[in-house]
């Protein structure tokens, strides 16, 4: 399954207004890699996950997902697919709790007298579960995640995500609020996710994060898609040049 | 969570039923006759219509929205329902079905009011306070010239005698009947007459039982409270945003049409004024049940109690002899006052976060 692509645009384009956010990429992410796409601020990195996460409706072009289209601007579809997002503001309701927010848009139900009753102890249980095998403790999963730490957020956040048993979870900026000991957790637990299987899209600002634990480098510069990297045959200068420049070395 | 603040918790969230027992202590204590049997019957009658339109107003608060055309949508459901059953029942149609008939239609209006306002704010992005207040014209407009100006009369004398009815009728000693006066009971006796549980208020509670259930247990519910906490991680998360919102001013504009259909009957008249005031009183209940104006948060039981604190106030009024215009004076301030503790707890709210 070395080469296999899992996910690919072609002409990914995205426009708001007179403003081309993403031009025309193509893009292959490997499966059971993780993939790191980099770049500065407006290089279009969290605008083109979107398109493939469904929030955003392409312009123009296509995303394939293990060969067949992916379904565009409907996030639900996609999620059922089995791929995943984890946003930079994690997407937490803030006046929901941890459960309600884990399962919100794929609530389990009971039938109780032809009703669809939500199975609120299932749902406590699979989350506590799940915070249980992240390591992650939380006082309660019935206060509102309005009132839990940033780590415990992204928690939940990453606990949604491998809940549902993604193929493919796509991360903006993943470790960008967290403390130093949060952070290798999160890279941890990418790793695990990886020896399990699951391709990984990372976004990141952290050059350090990236060599550690990416595969592959996808440098993205003004909406376009400047360099498609294996770690092992480039440098932290060449990606640096790239982000700045849009152009490499030589 | 120590045991104190959450005592204070509870009091920022349930302070109105506090307020209500402390209103009905009160108006027990000075006036004379008011706690009786016949008078909490008489409190609820006076706030069905406003909890009607309060449970679907609770709805499209919880989203973040705001509908300020139940009133008279209200009033135009009223006007549909019995310029039909007069018209129907004038050409020799049963009144059996021109009721039922009327009852439809009315509906079918609530839901055309609904799915404007919905489309309105879902998919053309119109501020609630906008949409709603162009259909609360529209809505005043239609029922003033489809009733002329005038309260619609001449409806089967079935119409208001339904509306009227009560489960049990009992006088001590004589007779236990249901559904009905029996007959022949003298003129002197039906005074003593115990009416027990007006029909209209017994129909009224089943509904908010089954819409209780519907926001606090039921993905519907679930969605409704997500859409309101933050629209954008819903749509996100996979919920059918636009759709949810239409859905919801579908629900408010249907509750309105009820509160339409259950003044018919009671009043045996429909009248495009019939819910001018509810308006204020609907979005009143639903900000004293403790709902927050930024969305996210509040529910039907609380709404049912912001029902019962204007229902007590109008009838308590009255036992102390003070004009009923007063209640207008009073339920203003209290909404003014629950919006600003609900200020308060979400300054607190964003202080801890």
């Amino acid at each position: 399954m070395d080469d296999k692509a899992i996910i690919a645009t072609k002409e990914l384009t995205k426009r708001f207004g007179g403003l081309t956010a993403v031009d025309a990429v193509d893009l292959d992410i490997q499966e059971g890699k993780i993939t790191a796409i980099v770049g500065g601020n407006g290089a279009g990195k969290s605008t083109f996950i979107k398109m493939i996460s469904g929030v955003y409706q392409p312009t123009s072009g296509q995303v394939f997902y293990d060969g067949k289209p992916l379904p565009v601007g409907d996030p639900l579809a996609v999620r059922n697919l089995g791929i995943e997002t984890i946003y930079q503001d994690l997407s937490l309701i803030e006046l929901l709790d941890v459960p309600d927010n884990i399962f919100l848009g794929r609530e389990k139900y009971r039938k109780m007298m032809g009703f669809r009753i939500l199975d609120k102890e299932f749902m406590l249980q699979e989350s506590r579960r799940i915070m249980d095998e992240l390591k992650i403790r939380i006082p309660s999963l019935s206060l509102s995640t309005g009132s839990l730490s940033g780590g415990q957020r992204q928690a939940v956040s990453i606990g949604r995500a491998i809940y549902w048993n993604a193929k493919v979870i796509i991360m903006d900026e993943p470790t960008a609020a967290l403390g130093i000991q949060e952070k290798s957790k999160v890279k941890e637990l990418i790793l695990d996710l990886k020896s399990q299987g699951v391709t990984i899209i990372v976004i990141s600002h952290e050059m350090s994060d990236v060599f550690e634990i990416c595969d592959n480098i996808v440098v993205f510069f003004q909406g376009q898609c400047v360099g498609n990297k294996e770690k092992e045959k480039t440098t932290i200068d060449e990606i640096a040049k790239l982000i700045i420049t849009g152009q490499g070395l030589n | 969570m120590s045991e104190k603040s959450s005592i204070k918790n509870f009091l920022i969230k349930r302070w109105s039923l506090v307020f209500l027992l402390i209103l009905l202590a009160f108006f027990s204590i000075f006036g004379t006759g008011f706690s009786s049997i016949a008078n909490i019957q008489d409190i609820f009658l006076a706030a069905t219509t406003t909890m009607l339109l309060g449970i679907g107003q609770t709805f499209v608060i919880i989203t973040g929205g705001i509908d300020l055309s139940v009133g008279f949508t209200m009033g135009l459901s009223s006007v549909i329902m019995a310029t039909l059953v007069r018209d129907l029942t004038a050409n020799g149609v049963l009144p059996v079905f021109s009721i039922l008939l009327g009852i439809g239609l009315s509906m079918v209006v609530g839901i055309a009011t609904g799915l404007v306002n919905g489309y309105l704010v879902a998919f053309l992005k119109v501020p609630a306070f906008i949409a709603t207040l162009g259909m609360y014209g529209v809505a005043y407009g239609l029922a003033l010239i489809r009733s002329g100006g005038f309260p619609v009369g001449n409806l089967p004398a079935i119409v208001g005698s339904l509306g009227n009815r009560y489960l049990f009728y009992i006088l001590p000693g004589e007779f236990f009947s249901l559904l009905h006066m029996p007959e022949g009971v003298e003129p002197t006796q039906l005074r003593n007459v115990m009416r027990i549980l007006p029909l209209v208020v017994i129909v009224v509670l089943i509904i908010a039982g089954l819409f209780i259930i519907i926001l606090s247990k039921t993905q519907f519910g679930k969605h409704t409270y997500a859409i309101g906490g933050d629209e954008d991680v819903a749509r996100r998360a996979g919920v059918k945003v636009k759709s949810h919102l239409m859905k919801i001013y579908v629900i408010s504009s249907l509750f309105a049409a009820m509160g339409g259909i259950s003044y018919t009957f009671r009043f045996g008249s429909g009248n495009a004024q019939a819910g001018a005031a509810q308006m204020l009183m609907a979005i009143a209940t639903v900000v004293i049940g403790g709902a927050s104006l930024y969305g996210g948060t509040g529910d039907i039981q609380g709404t049912i109690v912001g029902a019962l604190i204007i229902g007590t106030l109008q009838i308590g009024m009255v036992f102390l002899g003070v004009q009923p215009f007063y209640q207008f004076i009073v339920i203003g301030l209290i909404i003014i006052f629950g919006v600003l503790l609900d200020q308060l707890s979400q300054r607190k709210y964003l202080e801890i976060t």
